[in-house]
């Protein structure tokens, strides 16, 4: 019939016209936003033939849409934003072995590459750690946080401020910490305790940390980064390493199962873990520990070293298992006992 | 297709002429729809195993522009053929529009949203009906525990309460505002009218920081009443109130879109009717105005009930432990635990509401008339407010605009100064920053250039074919009797009523394949803004409509007019004010609307929105205000030209406002 032939072979395509060609590379970027658009600048100037089309969303908002997309994506390189979602990306085979060179690599960034098969590599760490606004508390009266324990005390009773596991990266993060560092069933009954002092548990993970910076909370947990950031800001905002030691995040970088320019895309990873790359980071206001070894350490940034880091199982800890079934236990036992 | 061709010239009688044709574009159609599933890779791959590996890891191009040429002329080929068939009372265009719009609404709103509501069924390995009622009726989704204890209620409770109360306080504050413009004689109605329509315009987050920054802890209202009174500084606004006040702030204009047509539309021959009949002013405006507004306030609720229940910049800035539906849907999908059948379920609840909604709003209608407007020439004075009716509407109105332009003073103050809330010292440096141009090179050097020009390209393609696609509909269900006009009508408010992250999703499933593969394009943003904010071109099409009398259409149609030139000639001349409506809202949503495009945007074609969202989460404020600062002018100066281009109706009545009592 005449219309199979028209239908067929009809040539001019919505996807024809907009499909990549040889020389562009499309990426998501998580990170901050001016992080994003000077590696943008930094990649093309060095390679002039390649056009970089870049779009900044959120890792979880990413791993939707790769999800939604899988088997015909439109993303080549997913840059940036925390490892969790990079690592379930891997896990559910949405992202495909780089193959690039990671002895330069610190341990916690070589490592990231190694669960994960060589689907994704570590680019920078950020430790978790609370963060208290000085104004509140000097006109509350109220002694500084040194300690997880401390937040347990009445005296910040309706100042602490932290995100929902359910919906935050970073809340898990802290979730992950408590149980490593307590051991589940003392890890449980502290976050109930802290939870009797919780204001609110946010949706969004950095929005605790912008709270407390504005003095609309006393206290929040969250990534030491950000609260480095805010205060970098002008805000009266104090990050505090808990004495007990903590955990964090480790950002990394992916190569879509699919990808159409796969070429590009090992060369931006390549790029993205240049020593001379990851030292241009604070130029933004990035405070983030970068993962090569020989990058140079901003003087903001926190220093790791001094921060009594656990060891961060991140093969347990992020699996889909473990997450569900510590999650489910958050639920009944720390978050219905809010409001 | 020749042999079609041929076959009908045999046909003398010209009924089973248009019944051949009929059944041969119903199988062309229907030969369509296969051709695309059958494409290699196509999203549901049925026919993938009929072909063998070579063709398949060749791939092919989804359908382009042929295709839809092609299915196109197959479809009016098919209702013209209808229509011949005597269907439609034999009106060609009436059933071409028709088709046309079901056609539409079942690709781009049916197809992409059934893609995730089947999840809803999913379990491990298949999908199931067993489990899914045990899920639905889960007491997290209706449970009324706050009733009884101090723990929260299901989140499907909480979004009802908070829409009703919306619903109901947007459509009183927009009545205060239409009666105030249309049967006073207030002196700034400018002032106000800016006002009233501001909240439209404005970017999503922006209202929520700003009464973060007044109301919040440590906010200047807050620190005001603080020194004042020694009120204990509260965190209040985190949760229902401050969701309610944000709301009612953001849609109350919607509201007031909606009624000042109607109120304005109110025969003043009907209300000088009921004063010769020794009525005062109060029977008058409580008998006959308010009785024959019933359609306006009945859409008004309607909207500002789907709008809030559909919102998710406020809950997600303001909500602090309040869950609301649209929060917890975009969770279920981006959260640290995605749950897709989750989402499915929630957004299933928020469809049921909206469903329930909309039934409750067509049986307070009923089947009355409320037609106003009618060809008969009236030239009566619409009757003047009683005064307590005037004094309740300046009580509510004014204190509330004096509170709008309060926010909206905070917003442009916080744009100028370095880190609003701690460092007031002013500057220039966020639009510098934003939209900067080197003078030297003549280079557009600010970063928020590219996002501006796209979000002003797509806004101005996709408001005019939302009003087009709106009006039409409305007319078709206002003027047009048909089989299943309800579920028609309902199917068109669908995709208003789906949150906008499953929509966005859904978008990307149904529309990432063949052999319809638009992701990546702008013609997905395009579409997915003409049907989502269609429903407002519909509502408020349908309000101004129920009050042009059917004799208007009746008399073109006697003297000789086809349907098409009586809606060009008569009706659309007298839906000036719908018009304006459709077209602004429908532009100012595509520019403003934030969760449905946040997963369709790519480099190539970023929108304002979401680069304003990026630039608040990471906490630069300064710049994102700046942004929407510039917007907000951007759309104010098109509403402007807008109103100037089409102007007000004349309804051949005085429109002053009676003043001697």
């Amino acid at each position: 019939m005449k219309k199979l032939g028209m239908v067929s072979l009809a040539v001019m395509t919505f996807a024809g016209a907009t499909a990549a060609t040889a020389d562009e590379l499309s990426v998501v970027c998580s990170a901050e936003q001016e992080w994003c658009d000077l590696m943008v600048e930094a990649f093309e100037a060095e390679n002039p033939d390649t056009d970089v089309l870049m779009v900044r969303k959120s890792t979880g908002e990413t791993l939707a849409q790769v999800r939604a997309e899988a088997g015909n994506p439109k993303i080549d390189v997913w840059w940036g934003g925390t490892g969790d979602p990079h690592l379930i990306a891997a896990e559910e085979g949405l992202s495909q072995p780089s193959g690039v060179d990671t002895s330069d690599l610190l341990g916690w960034a070589q490592n990231m590459s190694a669960i994960s098969g060589g689907k994704t590599v570590g680019i920078y760490a950020g430790a978790l750690a609370m963060a208290y606004n000085s104004e509140i508390l000097a006109e509350k009266n109220i002694a500084s946080p040194a300690c997880w324990s401390d937040l347990e005390d009445p005296r910040f009773a309706g100042e602490i401020q932290v995100a929902n596991p359910n919906s935050s990266g970073t809340a898990y993060t802290e979730l992950a910490t408590f149980v490593q560092l307590f051991g589940e069933d003392e890890a449980y009954a502290k976050l109930a305790t802290i939870g009797k002092n919780v204001n609110s548990y946010t949706k969004s993970g950095s929005a605790p940390s912008k709270a407390a910076a504005r003095g609309e909370t006393g206290v929040s947990i969250g990534f030491m980064h950000d609260m480095v950031k805010l205060a970098s800001q002008g805000f009266p905002l104090v990050a505090v390493a808990p004495c007990e030691g903590t955990g964090y995040e480790v950002g990394a970088v992916s190569i879509i199962e699919g990808a159409r320019n796969f070429d590009a895309a090992k060369a931006w990873v390549e790029f993205s873990l240049r020593a001379d790359i990851q030292s241009r980071a604070p130029e933004t206001g990035s405070f983030q520990v970068p993962s090569n070894s020989n990058a140079e350490v901003a003087p903001e940034s926190p220093d790791l070293a001094s921060i009594k880091l656990i060891d961060y199982d991140f093969a347990t800890y992020g699996s889909s298992e473990t997450r569900a079934r510590l999650l489910a236990r958050w639920d009944s036992d720390v978050g219905n006992l809010a409001q | 297709m020749i042999a079609a061709l041929i076959a009908q010239w045999r046909i003398q009688n010209p009924v089973k002429r248009a019944k051949a044709t009929l059944w041969a574009a119903g199988f062309g159609l229907f030969w369509a729809a296969v051709q695309g599933l059958a494409i290699v890779r196509a999203g549901p791959r049925i026919f993938e195993t009929f072909l063998t590996g070579d063709v398949i890891s060749a791939g092919q191009p989804g359908m382009g522009l042929g295709a839809a040429v092609c299915i196109i002329s197959l479809l009016f080929a098919l209702t013209v053929s209808m229509s011949q068939t005597g269907k439609g009372r034999g009106d060609a265009f009436v059933v071409s529009t028709i088709g046309l719009i079901i056609a539409l609404v079942g690709v781009f709103v049916f197809f992409p949203v059934m893609h995730i509501l089947v999840r809803a069924f999913e379990v491990q390995d298949g999908y199931s009906l067993t489990s899914f009622f045990p899920r639905f009726f889960s007491s997290d989704i209706w449970g009324l525990r706050c009733l009884t204890s101090g723990q929260s209620c299901g989140v499907a409770i909480n979004s009802l309460f908070l829409a009703v109360l919306t619903g109901l306080g947007t459509t009183l504050l927009g009545l205060s505002f239409a009666l105030i413009f249309t049967r006073t004689d207030f002196r700034a109605k400018k002032l106000l009218r800016i006002l009233t329509v501001i909240p439209i315009i404005t970017p999503p987050f922006v209202i929520g920081l700003a009464l973060i920054l007044l109301f919040g802890r440590n906010g200047t209202v807050t620190d005001l009443f603080a020194g004042l009174f020694g009120m204990e500084k509260t965190r209040w606004l985190y949760g229902f109130w401050g969701v309610y006040f944000a709301q009612l702030l953001s849609f109350t204009p919607i509201a007031f879109l909606v009624l000042i047509g109607v109120v304005q539309g109110v025969s003043p021959s009907m209300e000088e009717a009921s004063q010769t009949l020794d009525a005062d002013r109060w029977q008058t405006f409580r008998y006959v105005s308010l009785p024959l507004m019933r359609p306006g306030l009945a859409n008004a609720f309607l909207l500002g009930f789907i709008e809030s229940l559909a919102d998710f910049g406020n809950p997600l800035v303001l909500g602090g432990g309040y869950s609301v539906l649209s929060t917890d849907i975009y969770f279920a999908i981006v959260g640290a635990v995605a749950d897709p059948a989750k989402a499915a379920i929630l957004a299933i609840a928020l469809l049921t509401l909206t469903l329930s909604a909309f039934l409750l709003q067509r049986l307070w209608l009923g089947k009355k008339s409320y037609a106003t407007i009618t060809g008969k020439a009236d030239s009566g004075q619409n009757a003047a407010l009683s005064p307590i009716v005037r004094g309740v509407c300046y009580a509510t109105a004014l204190p509330w605009a004096a509170l709008t332009a309060l926010v909206y003073s905070m917003i442009i103050f916080g744009s100028f100064v370095k880190l609003w809330g701690y460092d007031h010292s002013f500057t220039f440096s966020h639009y510098i920053r934003a939209f900067g141009i080197d003078f030297t090179t003549g280079r557009l050097s600010g970063v928020a250039w590219d996002s501006y020009f796209t979000t002003l390209t797509i806004s101005s393609i996709a408001a005019p074919l939302t009003a087009l696609v709106g009006l039409s509909t409305a007319y078709l269900l206002v003027r047009q009797k048909f089989a299943g006009k309800d579920l028609f009508e309902f199917s068109t408010m669908l995709s208003f009523a789906i949150p906008g992250t499953v929509i966005g999703v859904s978008y990307i499933m149904a529309f990432n394949f063949p052999p319809i593969e638009l992701t990546g394009t702008s013609i997905i943003l395009i579409i997915v803004f003409v049907f989502r904010n269609m429903p407002v071109g519909v509502r408020g099409g349908i309000a101004a409509m129920s009050q042009l009398d059917k004799s208007l259409d009746e008399a073109s149609i006697t003297l000789g007019a086809n349907s098409f030139t009586t809606v060009r000639r008569v009706i659309l001349p007298l839906m000036g004010p719908a018009i304006l409506a459709a077209l602004t809202y429908s532009f100012v949503r595509a520019i403003t609307s934030v969760s449905a495009v946040i997963f369709l945007v790519s480099a190539k074609h970023n929108m304002a929105t979401s680069f304003i969202v990026g630039r608040v989460e990471n906490g630069e404020f300064g710049l994102a205000i700046a942004y929407s600062a510039v917007l907000i002018v951007t759309m104010l100066a098109v509403i402007l030209l807008l109103q100037l281009l089409i102007g007000s109706r004349r309804l051949r009545r005085n429109d002053r406002v009676q003043t001697a009592a």
